[in-house]
């Protein structure tokens, strides 16, 4: 590991200030894959934030909905009595991720910031990562690219985003909140994350010295009628080759007044088409309308060399998430 | 273990032996320590309870909470697995919930409380899942146990307190946990063993669990 100055913050002032004091500075939450980079050589942080003692750590009823700060462990927020019983798509993706070791230590903010696990992005000693070296090639374009993406890629970059949790929270609309050296803003989920494009060394919209300090979950009166469904090539343990956030939101006959699908492992980002979404609206909730949701939801994708299994198992996975929501008694 | 027939030494007399001279070198180099840290101009203090032991310690940031307690406090029962957070033979108890100590900085844990496999026991009486891992066979290098066990401490009281899992049925309806062997199985899935002690491992678990319950 490259030798790095220690800095530890006790407040969001003090850890924005530290950051804009010091160029090649990064925030450390649980560690779990930014001291994994580290060791890796793919981040050589000058100077690391220890920003673990920033108290941003409750879970409260906020506008409505529930806010997040930004330093809960994901274990903590899967298992708190607001996020089980209103928004159990997101306890489900946050389950479904790691270990309950490594969600011990992994914050909420931290899962948002996660970089792709792209084998060739996360060992150096591939020279080819447009993410890692900008303009020296993606390797994975012609190599091993079993968990690489099917929309949403460039010639530049076909890495997915790993995280479960920024699935279930672009289902939910969630909102993150971040604070920088000009003041705090908000960015919704759909548009925290990018594209590759030509720059894929840039994941997030961030601006440099922001840090995230809460995500924010909408009120939702629909949220029990909801699956997170992972599909992977182990049964746990392991990032998803294909996964499905479905939320649903049906009248008495059965019709459908609203839905959400978010897909991940697909994408560089958790992945939505509202046109899809809102192309069952009124319809009858039943396998038709799921199948039919689906295509128009995969209709640009693409597959490579290792990945086209994913197209139609993205389109079975969703219709069966679908189901599965819809069987949910609220 | 019998000893060697021909150095007539036991394995564990030899990693002794073998941490010893480590020590010396470390300590007879002090060049090394320049080239890969000067930890003097860079060391962060702070303190940490390691089996009910404070330490006061000076260290280099780049220190993990894994290596500190391997190197550092001598505390070897702490395995060293992939070094990536992949297998959890590293895992410990900090303030009472297990992690993977191979991707944690020792400095972020100043203050913190840490129990590795080296301080379950009550002297000479094992932790009831050390027994219970002995009376079930669930293990068979070994390797992997330290972390096993530790992770199996933290499940049970995961358990206690309602804490759902991926294959629990309804996470909306916060009933007590229903500990099949399927939620065993999948809460204990950080912790990899490459023996296949995995049945043993579940009967162990489920044991203290049905005493604990009983």
């Amino acid at each position: 590991m490259k030798q790095f100055t220690y800095i530890r913050a006790t407040s969001v002032d003090d850890a924005v200030a530290a950051c804009a004091a010091h160029r090649d500075a990064k925030f450390l939450g649980g560690g779990t894959n930014l001291v994994d980079l580290m060791k890796m050589g793919v981040e050589q942080p000058l100077h690391v934030i220890d920003i673990t003692r920033v108290p941003l750590n409750k879970i409260e009823e906020h506008a409505g909905g529930v806010r997040i700060g930004a330093l809960v462990p994901n274990s903590d927020a899967a298992n708190h009595a607001l996020i089980r019983e209103r928004y159990p798509v997101l306890t489900e993706a946050l389950l479904a991720g790691a270990s309950p070791q490594l969600r011990n230590m992994a914050t909420m903010g931290g899962n948002l910031m996660q970089r792709t696990r792209c084998y060739y992005f996360y060992d150096p000693t591939y020279a080819e990562c447009n993410k890692r070296v900008p303009g020296s090639g993606c390797a994975a374009l012609l190599g091993v690219n079993r968990l690489h993406a099917i929309l949403g890629a460039s010639p530049a970059c076909i890495a997915t985003h790993p995280s479960d949790m920024c699935v279930a929270l672009a289902a939910l609309e969630a909102v993150v909140q971040v604070q920088g050296p000009r003041g705090p803003r908000s960015i919704p989920m759909a548009e925290f994350h990018r594209l590759p494009g030509n720059t894929p060394q840039i994941d997030t919209n961030l601006q440099p010295g922001e840090m995230i300090t809460a995500i924010d979950l909408p009120g939702l009166t629909f949220g029990r009628r909801a699956h997170y469904l992972k599909v992977r090539d182990r049964n746990s343990y392991a990032f998803a080759l294909v996964s499905v956030a479905a939320v649903l939101d049906l009248d008495n006959q059965g019709t459908i007044r609203e839905a959400r699908i978010a897909l991940g492992g697909v994408a560089h980002k958790p992945w939505r088409v509202p046109a899809a979404e809102r192309s069952l609206q009124g319809q009858k909730a039943g396998e038709a309308a799921y199948t039919a949701a689906a295509r128009r939801i995969l209709a640009g994708a693409k597959g490579y060399s290792g990945n086209s299994f994913k197209i139609p198992l993205a389109e079975r996975a969703i219709v069966r998430a679908l189901n599965v929501a819809a069987s949910k008694q609220v | 273990m019998p000893p060697d027939d021909k150095s007539g030494i036991t394995r564990r007399e030899f990693v002794g032996v073998t941490i010893v001279t480590g020590g010396a070198l470390a300590v007879g180099l002090p060049a090394i320590e320049a080239q890969t840290g000067s930890a003097s101009q860079n060391s962060v203090q702070c303190s940490l309870t390691v089996n009910r032991q404070l330490h006061d310690l000076s260290l280099d940031p780049r220190v993990t909470l894994l290596d500190l307690l391997r190197e550092q406090l001598q505390l070897t029962g702490v395995k060293k697995g992939c070094d990536h957070g992949q297998c959890g033979a590293c895992t410990v108890l900090v303030n009472g919930r297990r992690i993977n100590s191979c991707l944690s900085l020792a400095v972020s844990h100043d203050g913190d409380q840490v129990t590795t496999i080296d301080g379950l026991a009550a002297g000479e009486e094992l932790h009831r899942v050390q027994a219970a891992f002995i009376e079930h066979d669930g293990f068979q290098c070994g390797y992997c146990t330290p972390g096993q066990i530790c992770s199996a401490v933290a499940l049970l009281d995961e358990v206690h307190a309602g804490q759902a899992s991926a294959v629990t049925p309804d996470v909306a309806n916060r009933a007590p946990v229903d500990l099949t062997d399927a939620e065993i199985r999948e809460r204990m899935s950080g912790n990899i063993c490459r023996c296949g002690a995995y049945p043993n491992i579940v009967a162990a678990v489920r044991a203290v669990y049905d005493r604990r319950s009983a």
